[in-house]
């Protein structure tokens, strides 16, 4: 057992882990942030997508451990304050990219970051590649790629958001 | 006026929650106290159980108990949910299902031991330490090595491992029609095995209250209430009302969540006995060996046709993979599902239809989306497309040619259904359009030129929903009703909670069912709740597939709310002194007809909770309605759907470029989220065509066991898919809705496939079997060189 100490959405936490445990059981079981999903065991569906630092990564692919002293970002922390959403999650709801909504943080985290990623701009083509890392077996993504399309502007300042 | 009311495209409701990270998953939760259950399972594909030594497991940190076959012998198998009679009359073979493996082991990830412990981990640990004695027996992994002489028995009682030898149709009038038959095309084709793969893997908490004798089993299942009969009347023999079952948030069922599983009962039944709650979830490779896996069929079919290519008979024969056991509704999948379906959208005169069930020491198969509609449409439009090029006809005229006309519904086919309503023509030409089928010589041409292979399929579709009534599938082998319940309970204030059997795993019912309650009661959205989910609070239920939530499902919720509005009339004509029949219930309001008087559908519901000024004579007070629902025939979805692919002649990568599906689903409520059901249904079905397939070697090792073996449709492998609507409305339901859930996974395979032979039609390959990988299509292409110069 190892006790960590860390920031998640903000606020500093600590836990005890053992050395094995994954960045993801830790998130799930210890802090009971339980929007980070587990849905494969090899690395493949995303659905375990958080910030670490600024970076999207899968966090069935870290350990706990190495999240030491590193700021993590959750779904649960894109929500503001007064309950609105991140427009990427705006966006999800408005154009139905989620059905059971079980890859859904994972992919909205990976969008943020893929959008983040394109100041220059997101084709098709690069939104259906960049989500190369997850899974989805509901939606068939064609309303996921509408989601992200329509959260670039937004996210990076070119239209006001549409007014729901 | 009602907003958001039917056919309107309302936000899903469900979506804050699931978008903030706030969705209640079963993993998500925790019960007080609660231990951890790990099964040990078989890597042996069959072989002989010696022995279970669980003694230096016992010792391990954390061990609270283990438990084997031997603990299980006094409960019952896991049972089956539909029965088919043989040809001869004899039941078919159906043998014991034990929750832990008892004297055999018949599939890798066949359950041997349930080890519960003070947490996973250590659960896991101590499974190490079981020391197991198994006797390999030589395997059958597949349709051919289970159905060769002399093959070994996956089960003894199982005779050459035939579970079943069933038929329909009408075979004389098939021969007669293949005696005048001006030509007859002969088609083999594989319906490839797949994994279904929900995104959440099945979890479960089995949970035990001393102090009232009270189990509670927290499960990913798509029907609590058919998990909370079959579990507590057939495996463990706790009644219904010391059993409750909730499935709360589930990740995606796709037919694999229907299913009442071993590791339901091994829980529910250990959380009794070590007094604890046990949690269990399955990971990744779990699930790829314990979920029943869909399809694996292989068919020749035989369709007889005259000169001027009108089909006269169709003759199919089918060996069905049930893997090692019988799952829930395995059995119905290659026939009453498959096998019926063979008239497909064509006028077909006599059809007749033979399936062999077969036991394999593979993972049991069952219903995944679509359930034996896919196979039966991949198998028609297949052979029709090889009929259209054998017979020197265009694919779009042989369709037409032999489409049942709109003016012939209701529509009586040789093959046990009858269709009620349908516009063939009218979904074809729409998806002709929406496709520009038209322009595609142009578009062929242009890939050409830069070096690509460009073909175009088409399909249609007819698939049958809601299985019903009742009586029916209960002569054709269900062993359980097929109605649906609602409750609809209205709340003093006038406020609505509707508490239903269906049960949403992504199909966003918390939005439609309130469109519906909404346009209905005149009741706002935010007065409305929708509960599903858990037989502690919905009455009862069947639960949600075959693409029966809305015309099974909402169709009761219809009928509870006339209920409602019956007896709100009778209050209404009562407060204002009006006869019952005068008085009108029209945008949330009843009202005497032909005055101003009025009163609003808030008022009505205080008077029934507060009847100081009541019929109390006649009428109870309260606003409370129950129904139960029985079908009155199967809901009759029908389509076309068109797809178009490049294929890279160098690398034999096939890519979807366009996809076009025109269904026919009858009342939309909300378009928004039946384009979505489409699109998601379409991309499993480009899926199965081009990537998917759960490959057992020789051995009976489940090779393509992982999400890095087992190719999954990612965002690059799926196009944009356009989705229109040609309405036709059900005639026999109140809603007129026919279901969406399954049509995108039945009409798209054969379209993909038509497309990538279409694609290759230079070089003489006349069929390709799904799924039509890149290594395939190169080793065709090199195979057979180019008749280009004919061109
Ligand atoms: S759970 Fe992390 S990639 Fe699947
Ligand atoms: S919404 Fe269900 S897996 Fe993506």
């Amino acid at each position: 057992m190892a006790q960590i100490s860390l920031t998640v959405n903000g606020k500093t936490v600590s836990a005890d882990v053992e050395s094995r445990t994954l960045l993801v059981e830790m998130l799930r079981d210890k802090l009971h942030l339980t929007g980070t999903h587990v849905g494969c065991d090899t690395s493949q569906c995303g659905a375990c997508v958080v910030q670490v630092n600024g970076m999207s990564v899968k966090a069935c692919t870290m350990l706990a451990v190495q999240a030491e002293g590193a700021k993590v970002l959750t779904i649960e922390g894109l929500v503001n304050e007064d309950g609105s959403l991140h427009p990427m999650q705006e966006m999800f709801r408005e154009h139905h990219a989620l059905q059971c909504g079980y890859c859904t943080p994972g992919m909205v985290m990976s969008a943020i970051d893929l959008v983040n990623s394109h100041p220059e701009g997101l084709t098709e083509e690069q939104i259906r590649h960049g989500l190369e890392g997850n899974l989805c077996r509901c939606t068939g993504y064609h309303n996921i790629v509408k989601a992200i399309a329509a959260a670039w502007p937004i996210m990076h300042n070119k239209v006001p958001m549409a007014a729901e | 006026m009602v907003v958001d009311g039917i056919g309107a495209s309302v936000k899903r409701k469900e979506d804050l929650r699931f978008l903030s990270g706030r969705g209640n998953y079963v993993d998500d939760m925790n019960r007080p106290g609660q231990a951890y259950g790990h099964f040990l399972r078989s890597d042996v594909p069959h072989g002989k159980l010696n022995k279970v030594d669980i003694s230096a497991a016992l010792k391990k940190p954390g061990v609270i108990a283990i438990y084997t076959g031997d603990d299980f012998a006094a409960v019952g198998g896991v049972p089956c949910g539909w029965q088919i009679h043989s040809k001869d009359g004899s039941p078919m073979v159906e043998p014991r299902h034990p929750v832990l493996a008892a004297g055999k082991v018949r599939h890798v990830g066949d359950p041997i031991a349930l080890v519960v412990a003070e947490t996973k981990q250590q659960a896991k640990d101590a499974a190490e330490a079981i020391i197991l004695d198994i006797e390999s027996l030589p395997a059958v992994a597949n349709l051919t090595a289970a159905l060769a002489p002399n093959a070994a028995l996956v089960h003894d009682e199982a005779k050459g491992n035939i579970c079943f030898d069933w038929h329909i149709g009408d075979k004389a009038a098939v021969e007669a029609g293949f005696a005048k038959a001006h030509k007859i095309v002969r088609l083999d084709l594989t319906n490839n095995r797949l994994v279904p793969n929900a995104m959440e893997p099945r979890a479960a908490i089995g949970d035990y209250d001393v102090s009232s004798g009270e189990y509670t089993l927290y499960t990913t299942s798509q029907n609590p209430h058919v998990i909370r009969l079959l579990m507590g009347a057939f495996v463990l023999g706790i009644p219904e009302h010391k059993l409750r079952v909730v499935a709360p948030d589930v990740g995606g069922g796709f037919g694999s969540k229907i299913f009442h599983y071993a590791e339901e009962a091994a829980l529910t039944w250990a959380a009794a006995k070590v007094k604890r709650p046990i949690k269990w979830t399955a990971d990744r490779t779990e699930a790829f060996i314990t979920d029943a896996h869909g399809r694996d069929h292989i068919s020749v079919a035989e369709l007889a046709l005259d000169a001027e290519g009108h089909f006269l008979a169709l003759k199919v024969d089918t060996q069905a993979n049930m893997g090692a056991y019988l799952s829930t509704f395995a059995p119905s999948v290659p026939t009453y599902l498959s096998a019926t379906l063979l008239a497909g959208v064509y006028k077909t005169a006599a059809i007749y239809a033979e399936v062999k069930a077969v036991f394999t020491n593979t993972v049991p198969v069952d219903a995944y989306r679509g359930a034996g509609r896919p196979e039966a449409t991949f198998l028609l439009e297949r052979i029709v497309d090889v009929a259209a090029r054998e017979m020197n006809m265009d694919r779009v005229e042989i369709r037409k040619k032999n489409f049942i006309p709109k003016d012939a519904f209701p529509y009586q086919t040789p093959i046990a259904l009858q269709y009620d309503s349908g516009d063939y023509l009218a979904t074809f030409d729409g998806a002709l359009k929406a496709a520009d089928y038209a322009g595609f010589e142009a578009r062929r041409k242009a890939a050409a030129a830069k070096g690509k292979l460009r073909g175009i399929g088409i399909s249609t579709y007819v698939e049958a929903c809601g299985i019903a009534p009742s009586a029916v599938a209960g002569a054709l082998g269900a062993r359980a009703g097929l109605y649906e319940v609602a409750n609809i309970r209205v709340h003093p204030t006038g406020s609505v909670t509707v508490f239903t059997g269906a049960h949403s795993h992504g199909q966003g019912h918390e939005t439609t069912f309130a469109q519906l309650v909404s346009e209905q009661l005149g009741v706002p959205h935010d007065m409305i709740d929708i509960v599903h989910g858990d037989t502690g609070k919905v009455p009862f239920g069947m639960g949600t597939y075959g693409s029966r939530s809305l015309s099974v499902g909402g169709s009761a919720m219809v009928k509870a709310m006339d209920k409602i509005i019956d007896k709100g009339k009778k209050i209404a004509a009562h407060l204002m002194e009006a006869d019952v029949h005068d008085i009108e219930f029209k945008d949330g309001k009843f009202s005497v007809v032909g005055t101003d008087k009025a009163k609003s559908f808030g008022e009505i519901a205080l008077t029934a909770y507060v009847p100081h000024n009541y019929p109390i004579e006649e009428l109870e007070p309260g606003l409370e309605e129950t129904a139960f629902y029985d079908p009155k025939n199967f809901t009759y979805p029908g389509g076309c759907h068109i797809c178009e692919v490049e294929i890279d002649p160098d690398t034999g990568v096939t890519q979807v470029i366009n996809f076009t599906a025109v269904d026919d689903v009858g009342r939309v409520i909300n378009p928004m989220i039946v384009e979505g059901q489409v699109q998601g249904g379409v991309a499993q079905g480009i899926g199965q065509a081009l990537l998917e397939h759960a490959i057992y070697d020789e051995s009976g090792q489940l090779l393509s066991g992982s999400m890095m073996d087992y190719t999954m449709p990612r965002a690059d492998n799926i196009p944009n898919i356009f989705v229109g609507t040609e309405t036709t409305l059900c005639t026999h339901n109140p809603l007129g809705s026919k279901g969406v859930g399954e049509v995108g996974a039945i009409g798209s395979p054969p379209a993909v496939i038509n497309a990538v032979v279409d694609a290759l039609r230079d070089y003489g390959v006349r069929h390709v079997d799904m799924p039509a990988t890149a290594a395939k299509i190169w080793s065709l292409i090199d195979a057979n060189q180019p008749k280009m110069a004919a061109e």
